[in-house]
């Protein structure tokens, strides 16, 4: 483990990516410890969409609140959203990708028909029907958990190519020839192959989950009790910002979920390169 | 070699093994039917892609077959941990053959759990040992190796370590010495004769070697797409034989051997066709 860290600090992909991302995570979990600035208070002295100030250091919105607390609250949410999302949609598709490659036969088929219709059906679709339905019930705990129920599918169905392909290695003949049981070889000779894979399968869904929750945001669907990112572009867009060229209403929020999940993005590609056994010595 | 006191190891009736292939039902071994007697040096001679390698997955009870009889001294394989303490392998490809997230001694040593009486550590680490210098490797240099720190011909010899270690009552070769250097090929045969020897084991040993199958063999079977064409001993199958596998086969060892390995018979054979042409 050591070792691979290691390996993975000399990889500048993986420190800009882990240096970003932690840094965004710290800034949702402290920042408010540092920039205390109620995200409910309208500043009426300020006013709507206010220049950035001593008071305000990115100005204020439609409303007069104050924009860097807004986008902590926002980060926060959208990194809660994304975990969530991502936590739930791996353990399901690495399960079920796992069991069905693994075992092969018709658990396999029906699994994999299942994971195929998943793929089929536009997760977007999905979501923005759900999320309408809920209404008042659309909490941000909800809109991760929809969206990890949702988002699965890729992951079960590359996770599961790599296991069925896996099964028919003769280590796998010779660790049941060496009497392994099917635990032990699931456990030591399949898992360790798959685990870069997880963990890359698990950044990719935190990423999308993040993605998915703004554009969800975007268009008046996110959850209802908290700020997300998606929600300050919902509500510059619906006051006016793009229309009247209010850069600071939208900007900051955009850059900082791109910076994210470019983060993550690049902690995901640089782990291929590091996880390949062959360079763990 | 009269085979009639010996017992049967395994006894195929009409065996047939296919896979899935897509829409496509690919069949691997059609309606074969053997005899393997205990304590014979049975060879597989075949092309590529002929069925040696599931049939021999077949034996081992990887694959059960898809129809017809297959028992292994009398009964059907259903126990495979029970069959597996007396029938091991070597299988053909060495590079997937090895979890590379495990060194290869731990994976050697690993072997001894599927031995019933189950040797100690320390006894089998031993085992190993004699194993590994019976491949010309010596202990210390593959300690702490990772498979991936091996070429194919030492992973080859590793597997065949295994083997020697285990000594199996039966062990199916699959191609064992495909990928070893020539010198360590001739070294690697003699201690599996003398093992076989010793233990009265049965091999069955699979090979496109034609020529390399007589020089070894009791039996011979000689596979062409899925089916055996033509089993005996080697004499019977090759000596004065018409089938046509078999012939193609024996066309095909390089001139530079061919004086050595060829039965005279097929040679005469060869003259005589080639003076009426």
């Amino acid at each position: 483990m050591v070792k691979l860290l290691k390996n993975l600090m000399k990889s500048p992909m993986f420190v800009v990516g882990i240096v970003i991302f932690v840094l965004s995570l710290l800034v949702a979990v402290f920042g408010p410890l540092f920039y205390n600035v109620d995200i409910n208070a309208r500043d009426i002295v300020a006013g709507p969409y206010a220049p950035s100030s001593a008071e305000h250091l990115l100005g204020t919105d439609h409303l007069g609140r104050d924009y860097v607390s807004l986008l902590i609250a926002g980060l926060r949410s959208s990194l809660y959203v994304g975990l969530i999302a991502g936590v739930i949609a791996t353990t399901i598709g690495v399960f079920i990708g796992l069991f069905g490659g693994f075992r092969g036969g018709w658990i396999d088929e029906v699994l994999n028909m299942g994971t195929n219709l998943f793929i089929v059906i536009p997760q977007f679709v999905i979501l923005v029907l759900i999320s309408s339905a809920v209404k008042e019930g659309r909490s941000l705990t909800l809109i991760g958990l929809i969206i990890g129920l949702t988002s699965w599918s890729w992951s079960a169905r590359s996770v599961r190519a790599q296991a069925s392909s896996l099964r028919s290695r003769d280590h796998i003949a010779l660790a049941k020839m060496n009497g392994d049981g099917n635990l032990k070889i699931l456990l030591k000779h399949v898992l360790p192959y798959l685990l870069s894979y997880v963990f890359m399968v698990f950044i990719m869904q935190v990423s999308s989950g993040i993605l998915s929750e703004a554009s969800i945001s975007m268009i008046g669907l996110g959850p209802l009790d908290s700020t997300s990112l998606g929600i300050i572009l919902n509500q510059a867009k619906d006051n006016g910002a793009l229309s009247d060229s209010i850069w600071i209403a939208f900007l900051p929020a955009t850059l900082v979920i791109t910076l994210t999940v470019f983060a993550l993005y690049l902690i995901n590609t640089s782990m291929e390169g590091v996880f390949n056994p062959r360079l763990r010595k | 070699m009269s085979n009639e006191n010996k017992a049967v190891v395994f006894h195929a009736d009409n065996i047939s093994k296919s896979f899935n292939a897509g829409k496509h039902l690919k069949v691997a071994v059609k309606n074969a039917s053997f005899d393997i007697y205990d304590g014979d040096f049975v060879s597989i001679v075949g092309s590529s892609g002929c069925g040696k390698s599931v049939l021999a997955k077949m034996m081992l009870g990887l694959y059960p077959p898809t129809s017809g009889e297959f028992s292994y001294f009398g009964k059907p394989i259903a126990n495979t941990k029970k069959h597996w303490n007396e029938v091991q392998s070597i299988f053909q490809d060495p590079f997937s053959c090895f979890n590379q997230f495990f060194s290869i001694r731990t994976q050697l040593e690993d072997a001894r759990f599927i031995l019933n009486p189950r040797p100690s550590k320390a006894e089998f680490a031993e085992r190993v040992d004699a194993g590994l210098r019976a491949v010309n490797m010596e202990p210390d240099e593959i300690k702490e190796k990772y498979p991936f720190e091996l070429s194919g011909g030492q992973m080859q010899r590793m597997l065949i370590a295994r083997a020697f270690a285990l000594r199996p009552k039966v062990l199916i070769a699959d191609e064992p010495t495909s990928m070893v250097d020539a010198h360590v090929r001739a070294g690697i045969l003699d201690y599996l004769m003398k093992i076989k020897k010793e233990l009265n084991m049965t091999v069955v040993f699979i090979t496109h070697d034609i020529s390399l199958a007589n020089y070894v063999s009791d039996r011979i079977f000689i596979m062409h797409d899925g089916q055996i064409v033509n089993q005996g001993t080697p004499d019977e199958v090759l000596g004065n034989t018409t089938e046509p596998t078999t012939l193609k086969l024996l066309d095909d060892i390089p001139d530079v051997n061919k004086q050595e390995w060829i039965p005279n018979s097929h040679l005469a054979r060869k003259a005589k066709n080639a003076e009426n042409a």
